[in-house]
């Protein structure tokens, strides 16, 4: 099986300094420009039918690969299921829609505001249940799912089901708009703050946290005899994905300017979790890659109205059957590990 | 807020309670039986619950032609097409449990990989069969005739015991009692609860894993299949995203008892349905669900492994 990861792998560490930095440039120079590809001669193949390209990169690509890499923080690294991630995304996304219509606050200022209140959010479900193991923490975490939606559903501050309307869009930066007219500054704006994270991760997962967290996805008891504190570093591990989902919610209900309960089920959470696995548990590019797949699959078939969920699963079944570990997989000498170890049940 | 509701139909709510617990107490042995043996979570047991529903319908009314509309069954004909549905939902469910153990498990737990693709592969399974039961049923809500009439077999302290009620509670009832006699008596049962101790141990005692894990996966799907009909009997409608809440319900049911213990289900069921009936007379049932899950994280919270425990020595991760 080819294994591309590895064959990237040894080629990036092959170059120097120059060599990575001019690599890099050109690589989110390419992404940056991706929104372009729509009406440009052969690479119009890209444009997705129905829905805009232009929107479909921001919502949801974008979106998806933002809160896949802050889910991967949870369920890759730290190796807990976490089945209700979308409630941190509504968390933000309300948090933008009711501050920006009852004061004054714009979604620049709002945003810090969502990540904290996605933050609490996620340290306050994390104290109790991260106790808990495995699957118990995943039948929680999707109540908290749950728990989030019908609260919005029944409460009168978010406007029940009819949800907020007529929320602010941000404010320019730099001459940039965030309207409806250009989506395109909205597509910049995600890719920056993807960068942010891929660049906040890279510098965590070498330092204390990065490696407690791998401690316990590996062995939670080893670990904590090795005198890590687990609960503590998990607790951060919940709060700092649940922040990335804050961002993106914020960022969303800014620029679809409606929102409702029936934008955040279940549903959400399973797609990003199989944005996830799908493109290779652990590895932050196999989520990217994972994400914009998983994203880009149901708009391009959009044509197919009826049955595109239904190819989509198919899509799955079959892709979990071939690649197991996702299309991408984590670093192949942990596997070799694995094999050689104890049995993981 | 109404707490003179609980006071003034207590038996009322209880009753109706204890049906609706015993429809979670045999849809969540599809999700507590396949854990046990597999330590994997039946992701698409909702959606084997919706396959029985809708097989309910097709066999009332396509194939018995029943109407919505025509006058209900009585004596000789009523048992025979009730038996006859309940048997037909009881196999739907089971087969698609075999195909989704075939699809989604097989070839991963021989390749053994990691526990997430799993899921994922049986995510995928779910959406397939709801989406395939949603452009078959057009998105539309499907009623089953009323087969029966919902007599009033007579009152009992204020709760009206009707006919379907007392039918599910009492068929329901048997139906697990025979399941735990199978699991703890038969040499099948000794076999699948040999597999959820110690996969390895059990291969060494010459049991066919593959063929205990399918044989538990259809007796789940059985007995998924059997509340899927009896559901239909009490509430009459289903859609294709009808397993979503029951089966999440089910499932919390499940991990309240304790996942992998079969009695843990029936009292976790049974509690469940009670505790939703309550909070929805008191609250509004809009919260019913809030407060469930509430419920269970303080239970997990005193007990993390529910409150009967779990059958199985650990769980990890």
């Amino acid at each position: 099986m080819i294994n591309i990861r590895d064959k990237g792998a040894a080629l990036w560490e092959g170059w120097n300094h120059t060599q990575r930095t001019v690599f890099a440039v050109a690589l989110i120079g390419f992404v940056a420009l991706m929104p372009f590809a729509g009406n440009f001669a052969f690479t119009s193949v890209l444009d997705t039918p129905i829905a805009s390209y232009q929107d479909v990169l921001v919502y949801p690509i974008g979106m998806f690969v933002l809160m896949g890499l802050g889910l991967n923080i949870v369920v890759g690294k730290s190796g807990l299921l976490d089945l209700g991630y979308v409630a941190f995304f509504a968390i933000g996304a309300y948090t933008q829609a009711i501050l920006s219509t009852r004061t004054h606050l714009n979604a620049w200022e709002i945003l810090p505001i969502g990540m904290g209140f996605a933050m609490l959010s996620g340290a306050l479900l994390g104290l109790p249940t991260l106790r808990l193991r495995g699957d118990y923490l995943a039948i929680v975490t999707l109540g908290f799912g749950e728990i989030v939606r019908i609260v919005t559903l029944n409460i009168s501050i978010t406007g029940g089901t009819n949800g907020i309307a007529r929320i602010p869009n941000p404010p320019a930066i730099a001459g940039l708009k965030f309207d409806i007219m250009h989506p395109v500054n909205y597509f910049w704006l995600v890719l920056t703050m993807i960068l942010l994270v891929i660049w906040m991760i890279r510098r965590l997962s070498v330092r204390r946290p990065g490696r407690a967290w791998e401690a316990i996805r590996q062995d939670e008891d080893v670990a904590m005899l090795m005198g890590v504190p687990t609960l503590r570093y998990k607790i951060w591990s919940f709060s700092v994905g649940a922040a990335v989902g804050g961002a993106a919610g914020v960022i969303y209900a800014a620029k679809v300017i409606v929102i409702a309960p029936q934008m955040f089920t279940f549903n959400i959470s399973v797609l990003i979790l199989s944005c996830i696995v799908f493109g290779g548990m652990g590895n932050m590019w196999g989520v990217i890659f994972g994400g914009v797949i998983l994203a880009y699959i149901p708009e391009r078939i959009r044509f197919i109205t009826n049955a595109r969920q239904l190819v989509f699963g198919i899509v799955l079944v079959l892709i979990m059957n071939i690649r197991p570990d996702g299309l991408l997989p984590r670093k192949k000498r942990e596997k070799v590990k694995a094999k050689s170890g104890v049995k993981n049940v | 807020m109404n707490f003179s509701v609980l006071t003034s139909q207590f038996w009322s709510l209880c009753l109706s309670g204890l049906s609706l617990g015993l429809i979670y107490v045999l849809i969540s042995l599809g999700y507590t039986m396949v854990y046990g043996v597999l330590r994997l979570i039946n992701f698409a047991n909702s959606e084997i619950f919706m396959v029985g529903t809708f097989a309910t319908v097709w066999i009332e009314t396509g194939v018995t032609g029943h109407t919505t509309n025509s006058n209900p069954l009585h004596g000789f004909s009523l048992v025979w097409t009730m038996t006859f549905a309940l048997v037909v939902a009881m196999l739907a469910s089971g087969i698609t449990a075999l195909a989704v153990e075939f699809f989604a498990y097989r070839r991963l737990r021989a390749k053994g990989t990691n526990r997430l693709a799993s899921l994922i592969s049986a995510i995928g399974m779910s959406i397939v069969l709801s989406e395939s039961a949603r452009i078959l049923s057009h998105s539309r809500p499907q009623a089953s005739p009323r087969l029966m009439e919902k007599i009033s077999l007579g009152h009992l302290a204020g709760a009206n015991f009707r006919l379907d009620t007392v039918l599910v509670v009492v068929t329901a009832l048997i139906m697990f009692v025979v399941l735990d006699r199978f699991v703890n008596k038969s040499r099948l049962g000794k076999a699948i609860r040999a597999v959820s101790m110690s996969e390895e141990n059990a291969k060494l005692m010459g049991i066919n894993i593959s063929r205990v894990i399918s044989v538990t996966f259809l007796i789940g799907g059985l007995m998924t299949g059997a509340a899927s009909f009896f559901f239909m009997t009490v509430y009459e409608t289903t859609k294709f995203n009808v397993g979503f809440n029951l089966g999440l319900a089910a499932f919390t049911a499940a991990v309240l008892g304790g996942i992998g213990n079969l009695r843990g289900a029936f009292f976790g069921g049974i509690s469940l349905g009670l505790l939703e009936t309550m909070s929805a007379a008191v609250l509004g049932s809009q919260w019913k669900s809030v407060t469930v899950f509430v419920v269970l994280v303080l239970v997990l919270l005193v007990r993390p492994n529910g409150i009967f425990g779990e059958a199985i020595q650990q769980t990890r991760v």
